[in-house]
């Protein structure tokens, strides 16, 4: 059994970020399609949910075509002396592109389930778009936007084939615990690999008690204020 | 001081042409399910764009489609409580009031709101979120939110179909009290006939999307222009009919020439009688006066306080529940004559008689 935990680090930076990247994404995406119609828009869905039905290899396939030395953003990114492919950049990138459906759908659900009444009255209070969106959709559709979160990070967390096939797997650069369990249990190291699933049990786990505990704070100050 | 709306807006199955204007007193708006009468409130306060035609308020343009104008609703002024409310589930009663303030500066808006909230009543429940309310102060807090924004037009729809109906006229009287002090341009929408006719004295009443009576309220009850209009103002007895001589006319599903007192008597399709006009007289061997005719009793329904009886007039109903005529009265009344012999006399006085033209 080794003592390099690094998997564990590389994990959590890498469905974080990539987290924080599918929110930001996924939300400006969900708030902007919410207002198209026709068949534009509708053929662009097809494309930010083909990661959820696609197989993770194919999905790093096709990534590893675009980001590769010959690939249009590959290439591109040569020009500034930026390689992509076998870096921790790809598990980032991996782990976002496989995780955006999840967060894009629940934006898109939860914005909309928000009762059109409320937006139009908000309108009719001399509101601005913004304000509509700040002060009433974003508030209303908050709990579905963080469970979208939630299974964003979860999906990330656990990503495997796309990360393998666009970035490998480097110890301490792209090893992540996902990919560690798996040459684990290759190389027959049956304790390291349980030791591996434990911790992203418990990573697992973790999070979701964080989000429980704050929507339950959440919850509760809001009754402290009312009574106050 | 005047809200005149003319517009059209084709809608899936008819197209929906309003056409009236509203001054400084309230303004019911009285039609049936899918007249168009929530729509209308929703293009008045531009949620919905019209087709064609033109809105105007106190002589600013609202809308109008040959000038190409078509004021946001954010910048329209108009206050409009929805039928549901619409109150922001995630705010208190203190931030829903507050929400249109937003120009107001940060220190005045706490103060104005308490001022909104006190004018209907809800004082000491400032900090409590809508689903913390009853119905009835739902509605008010709703109602207080539209004003907060001193809108230039108020449009009401429906605001007492969401309320228990043991609420309801408490409500409804507050409500009026507030609307009278408003004093600009109000429209109150309803199907409710007796609702319509308490809140305002002048009535506009929508059918398909159209206006098909305007004028007082006493006027339209007492005088509906045809046949659809005094349905929709509650007439429960009608007959297909046609002239006979100068003041009588023959009611044709009724089998019997009635006279009448009205100046329509040539023009004459249908003749109607409200259920509460309907008299009665027993005893009399032979019916003698004017529009008396001998009826039996069909059935009868009863509510704690009247008694509704469908009778067949000339002779008992062959056919099972076939009824001529359905006739309102008191349970007095009812206890009176419940055990008289039939049949009964049944007066239709010229007077109460709607000659109504095709």
């Amino acid at each position: 059994m080794t003592a390099d935990l690094s998997p564990i680090w590389l994990s959590i930076e890498t469905s974080v970020t990539a987290t924080v990247i599918t929110f930001v994404l996924g939300t400006a995406i969900a708030v902007w399609r919410a207002n198209k119609h026709g068949a534009g828009p509708a053929l662009l869905d097809g494309i930010f949910l083909l990661p959820l039905v696609l197989p993770p290899t194919v999905v790093g396939f096709i990534l590893l075509l675009i980001f590769g030395r010959n690939g249009p953003l590959g290439r591109l990114l040569m020009h500034f002396g930026a390689t992509v492919v076998f870096s921790w950049p790809a598990t980032v990138i991996a782990a976002a592109v496989v995780s955006f459906p999840l967060m894009y759908l629940s934006v898109r659900a939860s914005l909309e389930q928000v009762d059109t009444n409320l937006l139009q009255a908000a309108r009719t209070l001399g509101a601005s778009e913004w304000r509509v969106f700040r002060r009433v959709a974003l508030p209303l559709a908050w709990p579905g936007i963080l469970a979208g979160a939630i299974l964003a990070f979860a999906r990330a967390l656990g990503e495997f084939g796309a990360t393998l096939m666009l970035a490998g797997s480097i110890p301490g650069k792209t090893e992540t615990i996902p990919i560690a369990i798996y040459f684990a249990v290759e190389a027959n190291e049956m304790r390291q690999a349980i030791f591996w699933s434990a911790i992203d049990i418990a990573i697992s786990l973790g999070m979701i008690a964080c989000m429980y505990y704050w929507t339950r704070l959440q919850g509760s100050a809001r009754m402290r204020v009312r009574r106050g | 001081m005047a809200l005149e709306v003319r517009f059209t807006k084709r809608l899936r199955s008819f197209t929906l042409a309003p056409d009236f204007s509203c001054d400084a007193e309230p303004l019911a708006i009285l039609g049936p399910s899918g007249a168009g009468k929530s729509m209308t409130l929703r293009c008045i306060a531009g949620l919905e764009r019209p087709d064609e035609g033109s809105i105007r308020l106190n002589g600013r343009t609202l809308f109008d489609s040959a000038a190409g104008i078509n004021v946001p609703a954010r910048q329209r002024g108009v206050g409009l409580l929805f039928q549901n409310y619409a109150l922001f589930p995630h705010l208190t009663v203190m931030q829903n009031v507050a929400f249109g303030a937003q120009r107001v500066p940060r220190g005045e808006r706490e103060a104005r709101a308490r001022k909104q909230i006190a004018e209907v009543h809800l004082e000491g429940l400032e900090h409590r979120l809508p689903r913390e309310l009853s119905g009835g102060e739902q509605q008010r807090a709703a109602l207080a939110r539209a004003l907060a924004i001193e809108p230039q037009a108020l449009l009401l729809d429906e605001p007492l179909s969401a309320l228990d109906t043991y609420l309801r006229s408490k409500i409804e009287q507050q409500l009026i009290t507030t609307l009278a002090q408003f004093r600009k341009p109000t429209l109150y929408v309803t199907h409710n006939i007796e609702e319509a006719y308490r809140v305002s004295t002048k009535l506009v009443v929508l059918a398909n999307g159209k206006v098909v009576a305007n004028g007082t309220r006493d006027g339209v009850f007492r005088d509906p222009p045809n046949l659809e209009v005094a349905l929709l103002t509650g007439l429960k007895n009608f007959s297909r009919a046609r002239p006979v001589t100068a003041s009588s006319i023959e009611a044709l599903d009724w089998k019997c020439v009635l006279h009448c007192a009205s100046a329509q008597q040539a023009k004459v399709a249908f003749v109607g009688i409200r259920a509460h006009h309907i008299g009665f007289a027993f005893g009399e061997s032979k019916p003698n006066g004017t529009n008396v005719f001998p009826c039996w009793l069909v059935r009868v329904s009863e509510t704690p306080f009247h008694a509704t009886l469908y009778l067949h007039l000339h002779e008992p109903s062959k056919i099972e529940g076939q009824y001529h005529l359905q006739a309102e009265v008191t349970k007095e009344q009812w206890s009176l004559f419940r055990d008289q012999p039939q049949p009964w006399l049944a007066t239709l006085p010229p007077e109460t008689l709607l000659v109504l033209p095709e």
